[in-house]
Formats: structure tokens, sequence, C-alpha cells
């Protein structure tokens, strides 16, 4: 056993073999993500709660954001983790050229995700959308109620923004790493377990973008 | 146990699959089916987080305590949105004695 520890690569001492490392890391990057998903579910509570009381003014001001550039940001999430997934199968068939195109791939979308939410944000800023900084509504539904949408939208939108940012970090290392040969097919777990924190993120975007965007979609025709 | 490695063709599957909820979804979004709506978006994302956390995340192919760690942080977040609701969306049914 011993003889076997010490030439398996990047297997640390406190661990039997790679599988049981492999297993462990897993299982501590789902322990993690099973706190964000509290955390988040905190945030979906809020949304849900104010939503059941204040229905109409949440569809109009719902109305007022773009379904189209939160639909793009999907699109750009999706697709984002879908090259996350394949830098997973790279790193594990051992192509280190692939494995760094699609971190790279996977950063660019990442950051043009974030391009995009800035964009809307500058909008809602010159609209007077921001909560507590002269909020202006004119429109339909009680303009306190309206703010508390818009507050509620911040709140989550920015802090799946944050989460996106610490990815972007992530995938830096996990870049270098790669550049630098860390990564065989035996030994890639820091690749596969920043990928779940990936999915993890795009998995929020994947509830905030029908409940920000589209509850008041209808209400366009 | 060794490592499970998912295909290509399997992520694109379901890479195809996401993006076609995701049209559904902005499709009937935009009818107006009173509660309906809420509930057809909420199903279909649903339907997505669970094909990215099984295929994406490989949580299909993962060991039994995968699948129970998962399970946990579900079943949690459940108690957290059916104990609270429980509580706003019942207050005035009964009236209370006392105002």
């Amino acid at each position: 056993m011993a003889e076997s520890h010490s030439t398996t690569y990047g297997l640390a001492h406190h661990f039997d073999d790679i599988e049981q490392q492999r297993e462990a890391g897993t299982l501590g990057m789902w322990a993690f993500l099973i706190t964000e998903i509290l955390f988040f579910g905190g945030m979906f509570l809020a949304y849900i709660l104010y939503r059941a009381k204040f229905g109409d003014a949440f569809a109009a001001a719902s109305a007022h954001l773009d379904w189209r550039l939160g639909g793009a940001n999907t699109a750009v999430l999706i697709i984002s983790s879908l090259t996350m997934a394949l830098a997973v199968y790279y790193a594990q068939v051992g192509d280190r050229k692939k494995l760094m195109l699609f971190l790279v791939l996977t950063m660019i979308l990442g950051a043009t995700f974030l391009g995009v939410k800035a964009y809307e944000y500058y909008h809602k800023y010159l609209d007077h959308l921001i909560p507590g900084f002269g909020f202006q509504w004119s429109g339909h539904g009680a303009p306190k109620q309206v703010e508390m949408f818009y507050f509620i939208y911040f709140a989550m939108t920015g802090i799946h923004a944050l989460h996106m940012i610490v990815g972007l970090g992530i995938m830096t290392v996990i870049l270098i790493m790669a550049k630098r040969g860390r990564f065989t097919p035996g030994y890639h777990s820091p690749v596969e377990i920043s990928g779940l924190y990936w999915h993890f993120v795009d998995i929020v975007w994947i509830f905030l973008f029908p409940l920000l965007y589209l509850l008041g979609a209808h209400l366009h025709q | 146990m060794s490592e499970h490695v998912v295909s290509k063709k399997t992520y694109y599957l379901i890479f195809g699959a996401l993006m076609v909820l995701t049209a559904v979804t902005v499709w009937v979004a935009n009818l107006d089916l009173g509660r309906w709506n809420a509930i057809v978006a909420l199903s279909i994302a649903v339907l997505k987080a669970t094909l990215v956390v099984l295929y994406f995340m490989h949580v299909r192919y993962s060991s039994k305590l995968t699948w129970v760690f998962v399970c946990a942080g579900i079943i949690w977040l459940f108690i957290l949105f059916a104990f609270t609701l429980s509580d706003y969306l019942t207050r005035g049914w009964v009236p209370i004695a006392a105002e």
C-alpha cells in the first residue's frame, strides 16, 4: 500500500487511494452547495412571499425588465455549462490543449453574462429604478410595491453576479494549473469540483430567469 | 468503482434539451394562462435544473452518498419553504379573539 501511495500522482497522504480522495472532494463540494441552496433559498422565499402579497405590482415591474436580454443571458450561461462539462471531459481524457480551450471559452461566456448584466443595471440606473436611491415609478402598480420587486431583483441578481465573479476567479486558477500540466487522466478533481460550482450558479439563473423576467411577459400583449 | 466518463454526445443532447426548454418557457410566458403561468414556468425550471444536476454535475453516475447529500439539500429547502409559507399564507384564516 505504502509504495503505491507514494507513486500515485496527486494523492494526498491522508487518503487511501485516488478514488477515496475524489469521493471526499465531491462530497465536500456538495456540502458547500447545500449551504448555497439554502442561502439562495432564503431569497427565493422572500420573493415568493412578496409576490403573493404584491402580485399585480410584481407583474408590472417584471414586465419592465427586458426578457430578451435575460433570455440571451440564459442561453449564454447554458452554453457556458456545456463548455464547462466539455472541459471536464477533456481533463478526463487527458487533452490539455482542449481542456484549456474550453476553460477559456467558459470564462469568456461568464464575462459576457456579466457584461450584459452590467448593461441592464446601467439602464435601471438611468430609469431611476435603484431601490432607496431616488426610486421613481410612474407605471402600473403601487410604487412602494414595485420598489420591493426591484430590491429583490438587485439582491438576487447581484448575489448571483458575485458568484459568477468568484467562478471566474476559480476558473483562472484552474486554467493556470492546467497550463502547468497539473492534471492527468488519473488526477483532475479540481477541474470537476470547480465545474460543480459553475453548474450550480447556472442552475440558480435557470430559476431567476422565469421568476424575474417572465413573470409579466404576457402583459406585453 | 472507477470514474465514469460521460460521452460528448450526452453533453450535446442535454445542452439541446436545455435550449429547447428555455425557448418553451419564453413562449409559454407570453401566453396568459392565469395561475398556470407560474406552475408551467417552475416545472420547466425544475426539469432543466434536474438535467444539469444529473448529467452536467454527474450525479447520475455518482455514489449513493452523493445522492444522499443532494437530496438532503433539496429536502431542507422544502422544509424552509413549507414551514414559512404555512405561516404566512394562512394568516387571517382563523379570527383571533384578542383583536
